[in-house]
């Protein structure tokens, strides 16, 4: 544990993201710890209100009231974000870490051209100048597969598609060399040919770059074909982690085998999918015990007491569960 | 009403819209002096297919492609162009509002988004007693309505308590069954969903297609699904329809469309799709840019502009849909010159 702790570019310890509105206390992300080493690509998977987006936020820094960091650790190669202070973060947004978001049409600012929304990542992280920050931005578009780029540097965003809008937002998130991309959802507005040219694209400018990559999504067919490693929450804990092959072939959760059971699968035509009974409970009023507990084939009375830990497996994998699945076993 | 004549046939329909604007955005300086120009959008371009009783038909595509607006029309929301829609054998295709309201009670239609679909001020049992009332015309019809609706929220799941509330006290997965309620209310043999469950979670989704399989089997409805899912579609669908740009470039039934795809789009469509399943790296054929404009369409084949194998034919001739055998058609010169085909 303590090697693995050395090496990791981004460590995220106990963290809690509470949200306290007037209906309640929302523990939108309520204890949660992972680790990313240098050059490795990690899912982070769930289904809405699973907490997913809120940790991305929360690594960035961009909880806004009412919402609160209530504890726990983010270390960025030691130095913890969350007592950071904004204009640390500042330095930090868009040189260390930066984001690419859901929706290309509403992340770019539709008044100004791309160019000088590409500029202004420069300005601020690089000590470049106006001509050398030109011909970087030039190279960037081109590098993410856009043709003429000098030229579509004075376009604004509205006269691109969205394919071509989000290889624009990869540039920008790419331009000041960051050691962390935090992608929240980068294909769902896209279609699946386009959502193809720009998994791979992703893929390849986060090799060439040795950077590290957090994809957040929904999608577990996306994100185990892109992630080293797969972080699976469910009501703002991680119920589940390990390696990407691993967990798909065996998920040690039944809230994991679940999602992945529910993904119609064309060699095994089940007449019925094996759905998840129910559905997410309100997470302002979690029941005691397992959060998973009212939809689980496995619960047992334990599981409404007491509380499962992340317990490791194995030196790879760990699950929050009293009644792990052991590899082979039936649900 | 005998077997022979499917539940729908649609022959040739075209969807064309015109998007005016103002005076100002349509005049055009050309060498004859100046014009105003009617910009068309070519959404739907000629499509034919047909559904027989509780068969399940898919349309897939992207965004774009006119699988939502082949939806819309068959439903009448919008009035075709061109073609004939036959419902039972009656073309529809022209009717008036009035003429369709007992087509309405053979057809239904189930929409994508949950939030958007269902009325914000009416409780759940009056939109599902909406379009059964709009079909009844005598009081003792009338009085079956409130049982015939408890019996509807049990079919999908819900409770009778559920019929007093309003949508936003339900989730997207719940908001979603009292849609199909809505739909099943008149006892259709036809029902239109158009990418029913993509606005859900994957667990949710789940139950919404397993209810839909349920319903089908017991009803014996046809539905025409529309989704851009292929792991959903090859779920559920007995025949798939594979759009682009307004054409329908290949139909098949399910296990030859996934097993042999012809046509160059569908094999591009299939091995774009994620799956969780290791990747077969060789069979790749990956597609590079952008899905062209439907004011202006290509000539000859729509996908000629990024279909790896395109020749100079594509650009001067539009193939037609061709029987290949086994229930299979597809628009695609390849038919005829197989070996051009390198991929």
């Amino acid at each position: 544990m303590t090697a693995q702790t050395q090496n990791a570019l981004l460590a995220v310890r106990d963290l809690r993201t509470h949200f306290h509105t007037f209906a309640g206390t929302v523990k939108a992300v309520n204890g949660v710890s992972f680790e990313i080493g240098t050059g490795e690509i990690m899912g982070l998977v769930g289904e809405s209100g699973g907490g997913k987006s809120v940790v991305g936020f929360s690594i960035l820094g961009l909880i806004d009231s009412p919402g609160k960091i209530e504890g726990g650790q983010i270390l960025l190669d030691g130095e913890d974000l969350v007592t950071a202070g904004e204009p640390r973060l500042r330095q930090i947004r868009g040189r260390d870490i930066s984001m690419v978001f859901q929706d290309p049409m509403t992340s770019l600012n539709p008044l100004h051209t791309v160019g000088q929304q590409m500029d202004e990542v420069l300005r601020l992280h690089t000590d470049l100048d106006a001509a050398a920050r030109r011909e970087a931005c030039v190279a960037m578009l081109e590098s993410v597969g856009i043709s003429r780029a000098a030229d579509r540097l004075g376009a604004y965003p509205h006269q691109f598609s969205g394919g071509m809008r989000q290889r624009v937002v990869i540039a920008i998130a790419l331009l000041a060399q960051p050691r962390l991309i935090i992608a929240d959802e980068p294909t769902t507005a896209l279609d699946v040919t386009i959502q193809s040219q720009i998994l791979k694209l992703m893929r390849q400018q986060i090799a060439a770059r040795g950077a590290s990559m957090i994809l957040i999504t929904h999608d577990l067919a996306v994100v185990s074909e892109m992630a080293d490693h797969i972080t699976v929450l469910y009501c703002g804990k991680v119920v589940e982690r390990g390696p990407t092959r691993a967990l798909i072939a065996a998920p040690a959760h039944p809230y994991t085998r679940g999602l992945i059971d529910s993904i119609p699968d064309p060699s095994n035509r089940h007449p019925r999918l094996r759905q998840i009974p129910g559905m997410v409970p309100d997470i302002r009023n979690l029941p005691p015990g397992c959060a998973f507990r009212a939809r689980c084939p496995r619960a047992q009375a334990l599981c409404a007491v007491e509380e499962p830990p992340l317990r490791a497996l194995n030196a790879a994998r760990s699950a929050a569960c009293h009644y792990p699945l052991q590899p082979g076993e039936p649900a | 009403m005998s077997a022979a004549v499917p539940i729908l046939e649609v022959r040739d329909l075209k969807m064309h819209f015109s998007v005016g604007g103002s005076v100002l955005d349509r005049i055009a300086f050309g060498k004859g002096g100046i014009r105003l120009e009617t910009p068309v959008v070519h959404a739907v371009n000629g499509v034919s297919f047909a559904i027989n009783r509780g068969e399940i038909m898919a349309l897939v595509g992207e965004s774009g492609c006119g699988k939502s607006t082949v939806a819309k029309t068959i439903a009448r929301i919008h009035k075709p162009t061109e073609g004939e829609i036959r419902v039972d054998g009656e073309d529809i295709a022209q009717y008036g509002f009035a003429k369709m309201l007992p087509v309405r009670s053979r057809m239904q239609m189930i929409f994508q988004d949950p939030y958007a679909s269902l009325n914000p001020r009416q409780k759940v049992r009056d939109i599902v007693a909406e379009p059964l009332l709009q079909q009844t015309r005598t009081a003792a019809e009338r009085k079956g309505v409130p049982a015939r609706i408890e019996q509807l929220l049990a079919k999908v799941g819900l409770s009778v308590e559920h019929g007093g509330r309003y949508p936003h006290q339900f989730s997207g997965g719940q908001r979603q069954r009292i849609g199909i309620a809505r739909a099943l209310s008149v006892m259709p043999d036809l029902i239109i969903a158009d990418e029913p469950v993509s606005a859900l979670d994957v667990s949710i989704q789940a139950q919404i297609l397993n209810l839909m399989m349920d319903l089908r089997d017991e009803f014996g409805l046809a539905y025409l699904f529309i989704s851009h899912d292929l792991s959903v579609v090859h779920h559920i669908a007995d025949t798939v329809g594979v759009m682009y740009l307004g054409f329908l470039v290949e139909t098949a039934p399910r296990d030859a469309l996934f097993s042999r795809p012809r046509h160059p789009y569908t094999r591009a469509l299939l091995s774009a799709a994620p799956s969780i399943k290791e990747r077969r790296a060789e069979d790749e054929i990956s597609l590079g840019g952008e899905v062209p404009s439907a004011l202006s369409l290509p000539s000859g084949c729509c996908f000629r502009t990024r279909c790896p194998l395109a020749w100079e034919r594509c650009a001067r001739e539009r193939p037609r849909l061709a029987d290949v055998g086994g229930g299979q058609k597809v628009a695609c010169h390849l038919v005829d010159e197989p070996e051009r085909d390198t991929a």
